[in-house]
């Protein structure tokens, strides 16, 4: 072996030695102590990174859970009462029972039921044109159709029908992140609280104009007509700006102003069918 | 050679149909709707009630605030009700309802056709009635005139510049005005001039309205320190800044206003309604319209009360034609499209143009390629497919960076964009967000 080989082969060993020696002290003096349990938690968590929790992403998330006394006013939308559990475990802590939530839209007029006075040409964008004008219909409260919604949907559990120009919710891939609420300017989506079976009972309409011009708008408009209000046992109904709402929590999903609605803006979603002796007036309109 | 500004600027067909329409009287119709915000500004405060009697010319809704604008009663009659009405957004505004009987005007308004070319009052005298008057920038933009002449302390005036530009295609209600009322404005300008205390003004006027330039410049001998300037034709020339640059070659710096370097600019359809305020005593309730349309029957100029609805005008140009497609509140470039024509005329309203269908819809949104159509366009030095991006994607930040907020909203971007990109209506969304959150972030 030629000296020249073996004074390399020494003086770069020497060389690693050395770095490896300074490195390694470098790294104790500068060490950043992190809780282990940060990495356990987030491996749990479901690493969609929606922002459906209020923070920036599923490590934050992880970071204000360890970092919490409690787990109150925490919780992970997308992995529901199991991950929470799993984590609440990690943590050695309870995890408190939060209702799994699903979104709904509270908007129902369809062309054939809310005509079409104008025609949007301009960018599909729903905040575009909510600050443009009423939108093609002449209901300033209404959905606006141009998808904004579905386009902040991460999970596919939004997509456009074309036959009623309205978004729809798929139920089961549903996690209510929240994130279709923030990017509706007509703040037209509500988390429900989730029932049996997937079962609904709300009122899908937002306008809060006097009864005579929302109905001239749009035939299936909530009119503030107090008839729910009247006809509902368990007190689950307030009307507030001519507009009906449904307390979810209240509701027992009696379906009795369901039939009382004179304009049908309350609507019932997957149910079993009414026995003929209750005369159905109108299909509900799937929404 | 003529001045015109030398950054962007684009050239749109011109079609002033109605250039050779002299100024007609739309009569009055039977019921007019007053909303109680024509201005920029604090809406007016209505004192009038139901049931109450008004004449032509009384003040129905009064000034709230500094930056605000009285509201008068363009016709005499009972009160009907005060509801709310949809005004071209489609959104609710308060309006004022009156069923005219007859037309009774106030007792102070000087009716002669006489013309008072004597200016009396003081400098003070003609801004506090500009107030009183309601006299906003007829130009379009409808900002309170007496807000404009007030000149903060510190500041200094030293020239009046006169806007009788008119780029906007299709619109020639300022052009006939200048024609058909010329002393008058030149009245109006010497009145500004006095209010200003400055002893010069520039009227500037394009190059297309030959006949105003010659008509006014022989007028104009009569009066001292007023000078008329033939411009090159190019859009958008009537926007403050550009005729500013293009006049006397002042550049406004971004986010300031033409205070900043010596000037005011006032509309000539305002120095008329100051002429009118000033010297016959006759408040802002009445402006000329332009209906016009390639379609159109017997398009023309006409003076409207405010609050006659935009129906009415349409009857008196010979009715819709079948064929259209879009109506038009204001220019083609700047304007908006309207859902309803029961809207009323109102102090801003300087045309209504009526697009047949071929022409009226917009094309397939193709993408980006980059061909930089619209930076050489931008009159303000921006770059409009990038604030378009951002505000897409809601990068607001960057776009306030990007300084969004400097755009006029004039169009030319996506005039010339060849991919027919919505390139204003995303600048549109992206100025208003970022003004909001400078509002935001001003409260804290």
């Amino acid at each position: 072996m030629s000296p020249t080989i073996l004074i390399t082969i020494i003086s770069l060993s020497l060389l690693a030695l050395i770095s490896a020696v300074i490195l390694y002290f470098v790294a104790q003096k500068f060490k950043v102590h992190e809780d282990p349990r940060i990495d356990e938690i987030q491996a749990v968590l479901p690493a969609a990174n929606c922002g459906g929790c209020g923070f920036a992403g599923c490590r934050n998330f992880a970071e204000a859970l360890v970092n919490a006394d409690t787990f109150e006013g925490l919780n992970c939308p997308v992995g529901g009462a199991e991950v929470m559990d799993m984590a609440a475990k990690i943590l050695g802590k309870e995890a408190p029972v939060v209702d799994p939530l699903v979104a709904v839209l509270l908007c129902n007029g369809t062309p054939e039921y809310r005509p079409r006075t104008s025609k949007y040409d301009g960018a599909s964008d729903c905040r575009i044109s909510h600050n443009l004008y009423i939108g093609e219909t002449d209901c300033s409260y209404g959905c606006l159709g141009n998808d904004d919604c579905v386009r902040a949907c991460s999970f596919d559990a939004m997509y456009m029908d074309t036959a009623t120009e309205l978004p729809v919710i798929i139920d089961d891939k549903c996690v209510a992140c929240g994130a279709c609420m923030k990017a509706c300017p007509r703040n037209l989506i509500e988390l429900r609280k989730k029932a049996k079976k997937d079962r609904k009972i709300y009122v899908a309409c937002s306008n809060c104009d006097k009864g005579g011009p929302a109905r001239k708008a749009c035939k299936l408009a909530c009119i503030a007509c107090n008839k729910c209000f009247k006809v509902c046992e368990f007190g689950a109904i307030v009307i507030e700006n001519n507009l009906a709402y449904i307390d979810a929590k209240k509701c027992t999903f009696c379906r009795k102003c369901v039939t009382e609605c004179p304009t049908n803006s309350i609507i019932e979603l997957n149910f079993p069918p009414r026995k003929p002796k209750v005369e159905v007036q109108t299909e509900t309109v799937n929404g | 050679m003529l001045k015109t500004f030398p950054l962007g600027g684009i050239h749109p067909p011109e079609n002033k149909l109605t250039a050779n329409m002299v100024i007609g009287y739309l009569p009055i119709p039977e019921n007019v709707t007053i909303p109680v915000s024509q201005h920029i500004g604090a809406p007016a405060t209505t004192i009038v009630n139901k049931g109450d009697y008004v004449k032509t010319g009384q003040v129905i809704a009064s000034i709230k605030g500094f930056v605000s604008s009285n509201i008068h009663s363009s016709v005499s009659g009972k009160v009907n009700k005060i509801d709310t009405i949809i005004d071209t957004t489609g959104y609710k505004q308060e309006a004022v309802f009156i069923d005219v009987e007859g037309d009774e005007w106030i007792e102070t308004i000087d009716r002669s056709s006489e013309i008072v070319t004597e200016i009396k009052l003081s400098s003070e005298k003609i801004i506090k009635r500009c107030l009183e008057s309601g006299i906003v920038g007829l130009g379009g933009a409808t900002f309170p005139s007496h807000v404009k002449l007030t000149v903060p302390a510190g500041k200094k005036i030293d020239l009046l510049i006169i806007n009788g530009v008119e780029c906007e295609p299709y619109l020639t209600s300022d052009h006939r005005l200048m024609l058909e009322r010329g002393e008058e404005i030149l009245i109006g300008v010497a009145i500004l001039m006095k209010a200003l205390k400055v002893d010069s003004a520039k009227v500037g006027i394009e190059n297309n309205k030959p006949d105003a330039i010659d008509h006014l410049t022989k007028l104009a001998t009569g009066f001292k320190g007023i000078t008329i300037h033939a411009l090159k034709v190019k859009y958008p020339q009537g926007a403050e800044k550009q005729l500013i640059k293009a006049l006397i070659n002042r550049e406004v710096p971004s986010g300031h206003l033409p205070l900043d370097v010596g000037a005011v600019v006032h509309n000539v359809g305002t120095a008329y309604a100051v002429y009118e305020a000033v010297q016959k005593n006759k408040p802002l309730f009445e402006r000329v319209v332009t209906i016009t349309g390639k379609s159109l029957a017997l398009p023309g100029n006409f003076f409207v009360r405010t609050g006659t609805p935009i129906r009415k005008l349409i009857e008196a140009a010979g009715g819709m034609p079948d064929d259209t497609g879009k109506i038009v509140n204001g220019g083609p470039m700047m304007g908006k499209a309207i859902n309803n024509i029961d809207i009323p005329v109102v102090k801003g309203t300087s045309g209504i143009i009526l697009f047949p269908h071929n022409e009226s819809e917009r094309s397939e949104i193709n993408p980006c390629i980059r061909c930089a159509k619209c930076i050489s366009a931008c009159a303000l030095n921006l770059e409009p497919f990038l604030l378009m991006t951002l505000s897409e994607k809601g990068l607001f930040e960057r776009a306030e960076k990007e300084r969004i907020t400097d755009c006029m909203e004039c169009g030319s971007c996506s005039y010339t964009c060849p991919a027919d990109r919505p390139l204003l209506d995303y600048i549109r969304l992206g100025k208003s967000t970022v003004i909001k959150m400078a509002r935001e972030r001003n409260m804290k």
